[in-house]
């Protein structure tokens, strides 16, 4: 059932769609980068562009930070949003129900077919921009730490992991929200926009201060932690709050999600 | 097959469907009729575990739905409310996707099996097209295929020849009658009495959420102890039979009396013509129409 999920993420034109759109932000940004030379200056505009100027290697970490913010959790939202809904929408979530496929089972399916997306698209993005850095941007192996200190290639290689693994948990957060509002519309653009809205009201809230004792509980708060995995050393304390954090609003949220499907009555 | 005790399904003050009682034997051809709104689809929800009912009990090929539906529902085909299918896919992909799904879908007979049902559904030229290029009918076969894949004891279908022409609807009724024939049991919902008149052998009615009518269409249709005449000479039959005339409408008379070769030979020897002659019986519309008010028929009021 799992594979056959995967299979339908894969074989599904949107898909590939939604990744190289994905890409094209960030490749824009290179190419824009190498021909004017115009870097942003260290500790403005998004984290590690200052730096890929010197080092194209570092790319993958900026483009990654330029998505993460709106793009991704867009991506993984309209994804999450259709996966019940859009299967209510045409009619064939009753053929799946009845072939029978446990509804436990489907979810579980969706939600795998959601996170195989998600690290697919990452991992897209994180490879597209290291070609493109190396070929484009500056071949000085600087592989420098945020904190200024030399990092070897081997620990940029196994820190852009634990990145790219923090980037999808927090990315499962988006996506266990607009699943659960997946099972409770019939409309996958409803469930793809209220996740939305959800992510906008949190950012919206991070930047007032008089929101300042919801700022540790909302889901946006740690997103852009996963830089400190480049700090020497590495600076735990807000990836492991953003990890227990994402956590609890997965296990919530599927939770809510797995109870309102299981007993609801399907009359798409 | 089919067993349900006193099924009731509430949607907040709306009574869809009010203690239904079905039983839907095995070798059956069960129609189900009702209007538009009537609560068939809602009951055959139920059957099939995808709608909760609010009280009563049903039973699918003996196990209590929708527990037992990890059992029970990989021996039923099921049409609910019209086909559906990924549109991106090709019709043939679409069955592949669909039986890779779940249990009872044999990898290494799935392309025959698919082969097969194409054939049976008349698909077979076009099962390499992509659904979206598919006409309602072609979708509608594509459904009705999709059912059939695991060759199921129990063939559920809601209102199977939807969007499809009268050559169509043709083929669908002979294909289920050679299914039939090789021991598939079918529940067919639909609101067409043509259909279910020509096809099924026992019948549901079902009006604003009860069961009004359950029973073989053989016995429905038996013979009501009277005969129909058609006559030019009204009044020599008139004379002859003298008060067995129970209703005259032109030239057709209904005449009290179950035996027509004696009735004919009564006539004729009278030296009266007959231009036709034949046993009464009951058409399903009239059983129909009896059995449910003739305020059902006011939409609005219907559900």
């Amino acid at each position: 059932m799992i594979a056959v999920e995967l299979s339908k993420m894969l074989r599904r034109p949107r898909t590939w769609v939604t990744i190289l759109l994905l890409n094209a932000l960030p490749t824009l940004v290179a190419v824009l980068l190498a021909v004017t030379d115009l870097g942003p200056r260290p500790g403005s505009g998004p984290a590690f562009l200052s730096a890929v100027l010197a080092d194209g290697t570092l790319f993958p970490l900026a483009a990654l930070a330029i998505i993460l913010p709106l793009f991704l959790p867009i991506a993984v939202s309209v994804f999450a949003g259709d996966s019940v809904a859009g299967e209510a929408q045409s009619g064939t979530l009753r053929y799946l129900l009845v072939r029978p496929v446990g509804r436990t089972r489907l979810l579980v399916a969706k939600l795998v077919s959601v996170i195989a997306f998600v690290l697919l698209a990452v991992v897209i993005v994180a490879a597209t921009a290291y070609v493109v850095g190396s070929l484009l941007l500056g071949d000085q192996p600087l592989a420098a730490s945020v904190s200024g200190t030399t990092l070897t290639p081997e620990q940029v290689a196994v820190r852009t992991v634990l990145a790219i693994g923090y980037i999808t948990l927090s990315m499962l957060g988006v996506a266990s929200i607009a699943l659960l509002l997946s099972t409770l519309t019939d409309s996958p653009l409803a469930a793809a926009l209220g996740a939305l809205a959800f992510l906008i009201a949190s950012s919206l809230l991070l930047t007032l201060d008089a929101a300042e004792v919801l700022q540790p509980y909302l889901p946006t708060r740690y997103w852009l932690s996963f830089v400190d995995l480049f700090r020497d050393p590495i600076f735990w304390r807000d990836i492991v709050r953003g990890i227990g954090l994402q956590a609890v609003y997965v296990v919530v949220l599927l939770g809510a999600a797995w109870a309102n499907f299981t007993t609801k009555d399907v009359t798409s | 097959m089919i067993r349900t005790r006193e099924l009731t399904k509430r949607y907040g003050s709306i009574l869809a469907v009010d203690g239904v009682s079905l039983d839907v034997r095995a070798g059956d051809i069960y129609g189900f009729l009702g209007a538009n709104g009537s609560g068939k689809t809602t009951t055959v929800r139920m059957i099939l575990g995808l709608v909760l009912a609010t009280s009563g009990e049903v039973q699918l090929l003996g196990q209590p739905m929708p527990r037992g539906g990890r059992k029970a529902l990989p021996q039923v085909g099921a049409l609910v409310e019209g086909p559906a299918a990924y549109a991106h896919l090709s019709g043939r992909a679409n069955l592949a996707l669909l039986d890779a799904m779940g249990a009872g879908g044999v990898r290494r007979t799935r392309q025959g099996r698919i082969d097969a049902v194409l054939e049976q559904v008349g698909l077979a030229e076009v099962g390499r097209r992509p659904v979206k290029a598919y006409s309602l009918g072609m979708r509608q076969r594509l459904g009705l295929g999709a059912a059939l894949l695991r060759q199921p004891r129990l063939l559920v279908l809601d209102e199977p020849t939807n969007g499809l022409d009268p050559q169509g609807i043709r083929e669908i009724r002979e294909l289920l009658q050679h299914l039939h024939a090789n021991g598939t049991t079918v529940f067919l919902s639909s609101h067409l009495l043509a259909e279910v008149e020509q096809l099924c052998t026992r019948v549901g009615v079902l009006d604003r959420g009860r069961l009004v009518l359950q029973e073989d269409l053989a016995d429905l249709q038996a013979p009501t102890g009277r005969t129909v005449v058609h006559t030019p000479d009204y009044d020599r039959a008139h004379a002859l039979l003298d008060g067995r005339i129970e209703q005259r409408d032109g030239d057709r008379l209904v005449v009290r009396g179950a035996d027509p070769a004696q009735l004919n030979a009564m006539l004729v020897s009278d030296g009266i013509r007959v231009t036709e002659l034949g046993p009464e019986r009951r058409t399903l519309e009239q059983v129909v129409l009896a059995a449910t008010d003739t305020s059902s028929h006011q939409v609005g009021v219907t559900r």
